[in-house]
């Protein structure tokens, strides 16, 4: 099969999977608990307000042609409208996506390194108490609950040592501003780049400060399976000949490991990232919240206390369509370096 | 024998079964020590109306806010709550909702991938669809959906992790079914007559469960650490009802004015109890699919 | 004093299962200058008793015990530094599959200059590269070739490539692991020729192992027989197969066939080689030895001297 063949058909396959997926956050949100609207006011109302109310948010129409609606409004970019004050969700979502993203990718950078790292140490030192102690480790790591690592790493690392921020993404009036020539503005949302591109060092290192616990927290937790991945890779890969070969001309341990193992073991780890990616968001949203991180996670956990669940229903379905683009991208991605996979 | 273990000689003693785990390396030990952890706290758990030196709901049985002493060795929180009472009875929500949702998970998960994948074409296309939609979805926001809609409740939490879940089990059986299914003794039961049922419970049926209940351990360790993640997010239980997770939530708020006692024990006992899970979990799947063939 | 001499050298495996005792209590010396064959079935751990003189067992393989000392240095005990030092520069290998021992994504070059560069830190990398090309050329590689990528090789001359390597920094010895097990006879034919006349140039005392007896008839001053992780027999060439003494090395020697007898029918050793991980009790070789004796099936023969070598067998144990 072809590159093209198979991007075609995997596109193609991702489309009902995003309807499954819309169709299933729809019965969800909106069939199942019966009557999304009143179940947002916790006390009685009067039933006239009711209507007028549900009237606002398209929530009088029959379930079929809210489905319908539901479903146009998305192609058209429309997540619905907030129960609270029947702003567009979209807005809320787009604004609150780069600090996700920024955590995301940061996260990712800390999980791939520690993994590869201890994964490396791991293997080197086989079935020697490090191994065991490593391997333990990622085991923990995945069974500690992110809220709980990120709150001893507030209390440790904020409140007792006053080494890093406990909270929030960058001191309030600092924010980067992004790139301005002329008329022209260019700002990515996330601040680490943002800042690079005004030119402020000190805005710099205020995001990394503010970003660095909230990521090692996340990442740590995920790390677990990269280290179990690279473990096994670099197992199977140190006892192959040309590894051995590479040892008998006296080459450096560091040059055979990394120069000559390491090789091998990368491709999975791409793939495995890509579909760490879920697990990724899902972990955000609680380390959001731990860091009072104002991104989408946070977003979705303080509609729930507002029980805006129309607004719940609209993040939802975002994040589902990001990881069903994200996966796709990473099949693809993985298709065009891996021939095998198209045959 | 001279390379049988000293440790597995004294196990023998007591404990023939264990030892074959104990021979077993790696895999058997996480199984033992995981075993060891769960079962303890189960325990603890169980006996604890007994051994809890105060109702662990009832407030100001103490000062607020007292640092762990010999009267209160965990300290109390902001309601006056006894600390160490509430961590000993603080599993009990976790082990019901972890329970309950396997049981789902089981009756729902099994049959349909047991008989979809048995059935192929497609029924098992269908399936598969929805399976890997659901799966590819961040479990947390998915669960936090479902539970947002439902309310607060055992039950709940407990319908939600499920719904997340099933997916994984069906996978796993799916994957058996379909080698199992291709191999020449069931070929041969199905020559000599026999029907597609005897032939899933006879014959598919006791080959894949041993995944299932290693998917199943994982499965426990996976929804207590969701149901910990539902009530930090508010959509857990009644407060009235002792529970780690509620007391990682409040002990939260309580960590600036430096009171970390209320939030690190719970805390830790959660990680010890995921992790119990999850060490028989790996040895489980270790033993089953040995990773590196020597 | 002998440049590599091995002492009651015991290699384990450990695996799940079982230890399996790849090298049980080998010894032997080797002189310089001098070659020695070392032959045997799959599996009798001539190949490890090869990776065990530089120390380059994989895990779950370890040296449980014996000494080793190649050049005074006490390869087993010493530090990971010291032995890195010594592979490729005292001792060059030579391994089995040229095919997956080169660095796929390397130019041989680069190999070489690798090498020369971790050796001898101070060589610049043009003159590495000169000195590559001299090393190529004497092998019968155009040295152009120096920029080409190891798949663009055939197997013999990707062979040739790797005895460069080991002989790139002038090493004392050669140790060639089934050097020409997966070539075809006449590339076979001209590697061993390229090893005899390097040998005799450049002074190199050699290890060739193998399980091929006729290469080691043409090239071996001397040869050690190995069966399940012991040696059977150990003397000089000539000696050994004019006259082999261990039924083993008989059967051996027997089995290769020869053109110029007439009718000759093709004989082969009964049954199989042994488990490691629960060998035959005494001697090993006894469920296939045609003239086993009660006490071979309860005692381990060791390896005495008998005229000229040494042999492990009861049939010469007069005591």
């Amino acid at each position: 099969m072809s590159l093209r063949s198979y991007v075609i058909t995997r596109l193609l396959l991702t489309i009902p999977m995003i309807m499954l997926l819309l169709t299933f956050v729809f019965l969800v949100i909106r069939v199942l608990p019966g009557d999304p609207a009143s179940l947002h006011f916790e006390k009685q109302v009067d039933p006239q307000m009711l209507l007028e109310f549900k009237r606002q948010l398209g929530l009088d129409k029959p379930i079929e042609i809210q489905y319908v609606d539901y479903l146009v409004g998305l192609l058209r970019g429309d997540f619905g409208k907030s129960m609270q004050d029947f702003s567009p969700v979209s807005q809320q979502i787009f604004s609150a996506f780069p600090a996700t993203l920024e955590l995301a990718i940061c996260s990712t950078i800390v999980m791939i390194v520690v993994g590869i790292v201890l994964g490396v140490q791991a293997a080197r030192s086989y079935n020697s108490v490090q191994d065991h102690v490593i391997r333990v480790f990622g085991i923990a790591a995945y069974a500690t609950p992110v809220f709980f690592l990120g709150e001893v790493m507030i209390m440790v690392f904020a409140i007792y040592l006053h080494l890093f921020p406990a909270g929030d993404r960058i001191y309030p009036g600092m924010t980067p501003t992004g790139l301005t020539l002329g008329g022209l503005h260019l700002s990515t949302g996330l601040y680490t780049i943002d800042s690079v591109l005004e030119g402020n060092l000190s805005k710099f290192i205020m995001s990394l400060r503010y970003l660095l616990l909230p990521s090692l927290t996340l990442g740590t937790v995920l790390c677990g399976i990269f280290i179990r991945l690279t473990r096994g890779n670099m197992l199977e890969t140190l006892q192959s000949d040309f590894v051995t070969a590479a040892r008998a001309r006296g080459l450096k341990e560091r040059t055979v490991v990394y120069g000559y193992a390491l090789r091998n073991a990368f491709l999975p780890i791409l793939t495995m990232m890509g579909l760490e990616f879920a697990a990724l968001l899902a972990g955000a949203v609680l380390t959001e919240t731990t860091f009072s991180w104002p991104g989408l996670g946070r977003y979705l956990v303080d509609r729930i206390t507002f029980r805006d669940y129309t607004a719940i229903q609209g993040v939802v379905v975002f994040f589902g369509i990001l990881v069903a683009m994200v996966s796709l991208v990473v099949d693809i991605i993985y298709a065009y370096l891996d021939p095998r996979i198209r045959f | 024998m001279n390379n049988e273990r000293p440790r597995g000689r004294i196990l023998a003693q007591f404990f023939p079964p264990l030892t074959g785990l104990a021979r077993r390396g790696l895999a058997g030990w996480a199984i033992l020590i995981g075993g060891a952890i769960v079962a303890v706290i189960a325990i603890m758990t169980t006996v604890s109306p007994w051994i809890s030196p105060y109702d662990p709901i009832a407030i100001n049985v103490g000062p607020l806010l007292s640092h762990p002493s010999s009267e209160f060795p965990l300290g109390t929180n902001h309601l006056g709550q006894d600390m160490l009472s509430r961590v000993y009875s603080g599993g009990a929500i976790m082990f019901q909702v972890a329970i309950l949702s396997v049981i789902v998970c089981l009756a729902v998960g099994v049959p349909i991938g047991l008989f979809a994948s048995y059935t192929g074409g497609y029924t098992d296309k269908v399936a598969s669809l929805v399976m890997d939609s659901i799966y590819a979805f961040p479990g947390l926001v998915l669960a936090i959906a479902i539970a947002a809609m439902l309310g607060p409740g055992v039950v709940n939490m407990a319908l939600s992790i499920a719904v997340v879940y099933v997916p994984s089990y069906f996978r796993i059986i799916r994957s058996q079914v379909l080698t199992i299914k291709e191999l020449p003794y069931v070929e041969a039961a199905h020559m000599m007559g026999a029907k597609p049922r005897t032939t899933l419970f006879r014959y598919i049926l006791p080959n894949v469960i041993p995944s299932i209940v290693a998917v199943a351990t994982i499965n426990f360790a996976d929804a207590i650490l969701t149901a910990a993640g539902l009530t930090f997010v508010g959509l857990g239980l009644p407060v009235s009802i002792p529970d780690w997770g509620w007391d990682l939530t409040y002990g939260r708020r309580l960590l600036p004015s430096g009171a970390w006692w209320v939030i690190t024990f719970p805390g830790l006992m959660v990680v010890l109890l995921a992790l119990g899970f999850t060490l028989i979990g790996e040895g489980l799947s270790e033993l089953f699919n040995p990773r590196l063939q020597r | 004093m002998p440049l590599l001499d091995i002492q009651s050298l015991v290699v384990e495996y450990h695996t799940l299962r079982a230890n399996v005792k790849a090298v049980d209590r080998v010894s032997l010396s080797l002189e310089k200058g001098h070659t020695l064959g070392l032959v045997g079935e799959s599996g009798c751990g001539k190949s490890t008793l090869g990776l065990s003189t530089l120390r380059l067992i994989p895990p779950p393989g370890k040296i449980v015990s014996g000494q080793i000392t190649l050049d005074g240095i006490d390869i087993v005990n010493c530090s990971e530094e010291e032995i890195r030092r010594v592979r490729g520069k005292k001792v060059g290998y030579i391994f089995q599959d040229p095919m997956t021992s080169l660095n796929p994504v390397k130019k041989i070059g680069d190999h070489f200059v690798e090498m020369i560069r971790t050796h001898e830190p101070g060589v610049a990398k043009e003159d590495a590269l000169k000195r590559a090309e001299e090393m190529l050329s004497r092998l019968g590689i155009l040295p152009e070739r120096i920029n080409d990528f190891p798949h663009q090789f055939s197997g013999g001359m990707r062979q040739r490539v790797m005895i460069g390597l080991a002989l790139a920094l002038d090493p004392d010895m050669l140790i060639a692991d089934e050097p020409t097990t997966s070539l075809d006879v006449i590339v076979e034919a001209q590697i061993i020729e390229l090893l005899k006349e390097l040998k005799e140039s450049l002074s190199l005392t050699l290890i060739l192992i193998t399980h091929n007896i006729g290469i080691v008839a043409e090239t071996a001053d001397r040869v050690a027989v190995m069966y399940a992780g012991r040696i059977a027999e150990l003397g000089e060439t000539g000696a050994l197969f004019e006259k082999p003494m261990h039924p083993y090395t008989q059967a051996l020697l027997n089995s290769v066939p020869n053109i110029t007898k007439k009718g000759q029918i093709l004989s082969w050793i009964p049954g199989a080689p042994p488990d490691l991980a629960e060998p035959p009790t005494g001697c090993r070789f006894h469920p296939r030895c045609p003239y086993a004796l009660d006490r071979c099936k309860e005692e381990e023969p060791l390896l005495l001297k008998h005229n000229s070598s040494e042999v492990a067998c009861h049939l010469y144990d007069r005591r």
